[in-house]
């Protein structure tokens, strides 16, 4: 046998790094058997369920528990008067604000939990907290967040009254949470002023919601002999989850375990504290039996975490062709009535300074104020890092603007912005440093691999014959991996993230991460790192997470930041335990450390053939043989904190066709190309972009969380919120190229948010270019039959002869 | 989403049925339960008892008499679809069932709770408008006959009597020279529509012999657009004559407002699913 052909059979039999594995958590799914939190049942477990407001601002008058508590079944009814003399009755939010756990004197949203009703079964909880009698008093309702800051506004938030000093900023209205700026305004003014020429487009970012297939939830189980607290939870985050819980409560970390079971997605809406989960603690500890909270569909699109919901407007100034001098960005963010937004504790509006995007921009300003409005609190990243949804969605509708304005076409006029290759790592003049990158190759890629010429050259025939069919591009870069603790921490810690690897005496892994899993396939793609890394098939490595007792210490996963983070330091960790390994080899074989090489799955001798010792040999020995004075056993940890955030990027093309009559949209191609760096998994990559693409297509086309006057949310049920099955989801075709990223241990960027993050614009972006010819700029999403064929109405598109 | 307490009965048979609405106040039949129980996992509908009307073989089944279809009220959606008979004597009835919601609620959703249900949404009412159905309904006093043009009163308002049931939907084969269609706007799958028409037309010649435009979910109840029958019946039917009878569609429209669209938006797509339902039925009726 070739000696070339035996090495890469070795290499293929580890399953390692490169290779398309199937996922070794599939096969419990597609069974039936994941495990879910609503699916555990403990002895003696009550119900929990919520008295909820049906006002969006209204004062509590009186709460009647009476009926409730005569009820045969029910064990309590708690408000905040109850959570009051234990300090739960508010609690911090993750941002720098507090947040009621139950409404204290005012509910602040519709569906505010008002109290809280423990029973013996969901059904009985069920017909309790109809029987639970609040009395309101109605307020005015501020809904609009351009009308928060007015003289005449409403006052929401009166535990804040007098209290200017905000968590991020002075406070200059009582609905103000914060001002926040990056870059430099007076540079940037004076640029615009003298610019040849400046575009400016406003643009809403609609509110939205995750909504991930399983509902938030809770059990928890307090101990009473042993003063433990078990919490099984649907969290992204359980870490910080016990942190939080413990300082709350007072019960030390220690005695303190939150369990992630499965999770069925996240996408953000399982990173925060929710009022569910405080009371079922609460509940737990004093009744000293095991609560259980599971919200159904409406609770969880009303109440817990949405996304987005910021009107924007973006301007450049720049030369006659098109090169970018300047960039303007403001931004109204509505964050509800508590901002309960889950960003790194520096950056009130998350990673929007993100905004210059893919391009060259020398000086640029950010402007973003926060409001309160009468609207559920949130402000996640709904598959995205920390606002890089908005802020890629703000410079990809203003670049198109620019190049209507000059007659430019799309893709040419980014060919002239691009940051060049030769530039990275590339500094922008917001502060962040792109590590790096090759746009102009991958839309190069994209534009013939969609034969761009011919889709123009049809769409001007189309035209002629007074067809609407639009091409979006979308050329994006992405800020994920959050992120070196110099600059990212969550309530005061770093956001690193961990590792354990522990190979045991017959060679087989077990490793723990601080991440944790909702449908990513870390179980699989961590196996894959450490195989490549110590020579062992990734079949027999096996992955835990979410379990505070056992896994190391992690910020968990959201942002994209499990491979770029939790992925380098199972990286790390694996070589840790590699150096250890080449030790003990060559303690067996008698040589010097450095006369061994590293080939696939063993140690060899260099230049003495037969002489060698595979990883399974060593990790036997490292329990009965290692060198004098060393430590028995192969083990590492490592906490990485990273140098950097990891930049991958995209160019994405959308070619759609609208159906005048009836303002159908028809994608009729939608070409996605990625770069994430190094590939661990390309069949997990492929099922991210496919799923992100679809999200994304969701969020363009359909989701919206729409409120009325009185601040009625209407629409929260799937019969109206749009979650796209099979049948309405275009096809996708993806492509690649492969820029690693020079600071990661492996090269990898992470890639589950992009094709959310990238597509949306690229939707928008083809919409409006359907009607570009018309001399429409930009259109609001979403993009629903309804709204498109109000434009086509509008124009008089839709005139018969 | 859980529904207040109710008393669960279940009926043996029709007269069983009919004696058990009677014998139980405020009692609801439960037949696919699609529409219904939704509404009352969402408290918006309270009924203190359910009779369960799934259990009744009679109820159930599609045969041919003659020149009529017979269909059992309890009939699934998919057992439309899948019908032989349909299939080759009254392709609008599955070409409308195969729109209707999702294949879950196909599976257990009934013709004769999309029907009797009364929600201006469901689509067979508009279906047995344009089909000239005939209903039979059972009650205390015994048997009798409605046709489905008039049924229709409101928004969950029909001519079902007190403890009536309807047992059976009847529509004509539809012959050679006759042409229909049926056209739904959804938003996504599993929606009601935002607007929907069948459109049934038997030719004479070239001549409309007679046409019947019946109208989805832009109405408190299923309509015809008779105005825009008016137009087309005895002509020789052209794409001129079929935009006056659009207009006339839209003119007829009262949709509600809601998150699928406003009054002017619903009005137009009901026209624009009246014209495609127009050709579509004429094209066949041609052959």
């Amino acid at each position: 046998m070739d000696n070339t052909a035996e090495v890469q059979d070795r290499e293929d039999s580890l399953k390692g790094v490169g290779c398309s594995r199937k996922r070794k958590e599939d096969a419990r799914f597609v069974q039936g058997t994941g495990r879910y939190t609503d699916d555990l049942k403990l002895p003696g477990m009550l119900f929990a369920d919520m008295v909820r407001s049906p006002y969006a601002h209204a004062r509590i008058k009186s709460i009647n528990k009476e009926k409730a508590l005569a009820l045969p079944g029910v064990h309590a009814v708690l408000t905040a008067e109850d959570l009051k003399p234990l300090n739960l009755h508010w609690m911090p939010t993750l941002a720098g604000d507090v947040q009621a756990v139950l409404a204290d004197e005012k509910v602040h949203f519709q569906y505010q939990e008002v109290a809280v009703v423990i029973a013996d079964d969901r059904y009985i909880a069920a017909d309790a907290i109809e029987l639970v009698e609040v009395e309101y008093e109605e307020l005015e309702v501020l809904v609009d967040a351009h009308r928060a800051m007015d003289d005449d506004a409403p006052i929401l938030r009166e535990d804040l009254v007098g209290k200017m000093d905000g968590a991020h900023s002075t406070r200059v209205h009582n609905n103000h949470i914060f001002n926040w700026q990056a870059g430099e305004k007076e540079a940037t003014d004076r640029v615009f002023e003298q610019a040849e020429v400046t575009v400016k487009q406003d643009m809403y970012y609609p509110r939205v919601h995750p909504c991930p297939m399983e509902t938030c939830g809770c059990v928890a189980s307090f101990d009473k002999i042993n003063e433990h607290l078990t919490v099984h939870l649907t969290s992204q985050a359980p870490h910080i989850v016990r942190t939080v819980v413990s300082m709350l409560s007072g019960i030390p970390e220690s005695r303190i375990r939150i369990v992630s079971p499965d999770i069925g997605g996240g996408f953000g809406n399982k990173v925060g504290i929710y009022p569910g989960y405080v009371v079922s603690i609460v509940a737990s500890i004093v009744l000293g039996v095991p609560v259980k909270w599971v919200e159904d569909r409406m609770e969880n699109i009303s109440t817990t975490a949405f996304a987005r919901d910021y009107h924007m407007t973006g301007e450049i100034a720049a030369d006659k062709e098109g090169r970018i001098k300047a960039l303007r960005v403001n931004v109204l963010a509505d964050h509800g009535a508590f901002d309960a937004c889950a960003d790194p504790s520096k950056f009130p509006a998350g990673l929007m300074h993100i905004c210059t995007g893919s391009y060259d921009v020398p000086v640029a300003h950010l402007n973003v104020d926060g409001v309160y409005t009468n609207k559920a609190p949130g402000g996640v990243a709904y598959r995205c890092s920390f606002r890089v949804t908005e802020a890629v969605y703000v410079i990809e509708r203003t670049m198109d603007v620019l190049a209507q304005k000059l007659g430019i076409d799309k893709a040419e006029i980014r060919r002239r912005n691009f940051v060049k290759v030769e530039q990275f790592p590339y500094k922008t003049c917001l502060g962040w440093e792109l590590d790096s990158g090759d746009y102009h190759t991958a839309l190069e890629k994209v534009l013939n691999a969609v034969d761009y010429d011919a889709l123009r050259k049809e769409q001007q025939e189309k035209r002629t014959q007074g067809e609407l069919m639009g091409i979006g591009l979308c050329t994006f870069t992405e800020i994920v991996g959050a992120g070196p603790s110099r600059n990212c921490d969550i309530l005061g810690v770093g956001m690193f993230d961990s590792a354990e690897i522990r190979v045991h005496p017959t060679g087989s892994v077990m490793a723990r991460m601080g991440t944790i899993t909702q449908g990513q396939g870390h179980q699989t793609t961590y196996a894959q790192i450490i195989a490549s890394e110590l020579g062992i098939s990734s079949d027999e490595i096996s992955i835990e997470e979410g379990d505070t007792d056992t896994a190391p210490y992690g910020l968990g996963t959201y942002g994209s930041r499990s491979t770029p983070v939790g992925g380098a330091a199972t990286a790390v960790a694996a070589r840790k335990i590699r150096a250890k390994a080449q030790k003990i080899a060559a303690h067996l074989l008698e040589v010097s450390e450095n006369d061994l090489e590293w080939e696939v799955d063993r140690f060899k001798v260099k230049g003495v053939p037969g002489q060698e010792k595979t990883m399974k040999e060593v990790a036997w020995a490292a329990y009965n043989n290692v060198p004098e004075g060393m430590e028995p056993g192969l083990e590492a940890v490592d906490y990485y904190d990273p140098p950097n955030f990891t930049y991958p990027f995209g160019i994405y093309l959308c070619v759609l066709d609208i159906d005048k009559s009836t303002g159908e949209t028809k994608v009729r191609r939608f070409y996605a190309l990625d770069d994430c760096g190094t590939r661990i998994n390309p069949m997990i990559i492929e099922g991210q972009i496919h799923g992100g693409l679809t999200e994304g297509f969701a969020v363009a086309m359909g989701q919206e969380m729409p409120f009325d006057e009185q601040g009625n949310l209407l629409g929260n049920t799937l019969m109206d919120y749009f979650v796209p099955t099979f049948v309405e989801t275009p096809h996708w075709e993806t492509d690649y190229t492969v820029t690693p990223s020079p600071h990661h241990p492996l090269g990898a960027k992470g890639v589950a948010e992009s094709p959310h993050v990238g597509s949306i614009p690229c939707f928008t972006s083809a919409i409006v270019d359907a009607f570009a010819h018309l001399d429409v700029t930009h259109m609001d999403m979403p993009h629903s039959a309804y709204r498109v064929w109000q434009k086509v109405h509008e124009l008089g598109l839709d005139k018969r002869a | 989403m859980i529904p207040s307490e109710f008393e669960y009965h279940k009926a043996t048979s029709i007269q069983d049925a009919i004696a058990q609405l009677g014998a139980h106040e405020d009692a609801k039949l439960l037949a696919g339960g699609h529409s219904l129980l939704p509404m009352m996992k969402l408290r918006f509908a309270e009924p203190p008892h359910l009779i369960d009307i799934n259990g009744i073989e009679e109820l159930r089944g599609i045969r041919l008499e003659g020149d009529t279809i017979c269909i059992g009220a309890m009939t699934t959606e998919n057992e439309l679809i899948h019908s032989e008979i349909l299939q080759q004597h009254c392709p609008l009835l599955v070409e409308a069932a195969r729109l209707v919601a999702d294949p879950q609620v196909r599976n257990r959703g009934t013709i004769g709770g999309d029907v009797a249900h009364g929600d201006p949404g469901n689509d067979h009412p508009a279906v047995m408008l344009a089909l000239d159905a005939t209903f039979v309904l059972h009650g205390p006093g015994g048997e009798r006959q409605q046709a489905a043009n008039g049924f229709f009163l409101g928004t969950y308002w029909n001519d079902l009597q007190e403890h009536e049931i309807l047992v059976e939907l009847r529509v004509p084969v539809i012959k050679k020279g006759v042409g229909h269609g049926y056209s739904k706007l959804k938003r996504k799958t599993g929606d009601y529509a935002v607007a929907g028409s069948p459109v049934v037309i038997e030719l004479d010649g070239e001549v409309c012999r007679d046409i019947r435009i019946a109208l989805t979910n832009v109405a408190p109840m299923a309509i015809r657009a008779e105005a825009a029958e008016n137009i087309l019946r005895g002509k020789v039917i052209d794409d001129a004559l079929i935009e006056q009878a659009a207009a006339e569609v839209l003119a007829a429209c009262d949709p509600a407002e809601d998150l699928r669209g406003d009054v002017l938006y619903k009005s137009h797509m009901a026209a624009e699913m009246a014209r495609r339902s127009i050709r579509a039925a004429l094209l066949q009726a041609r052959g």
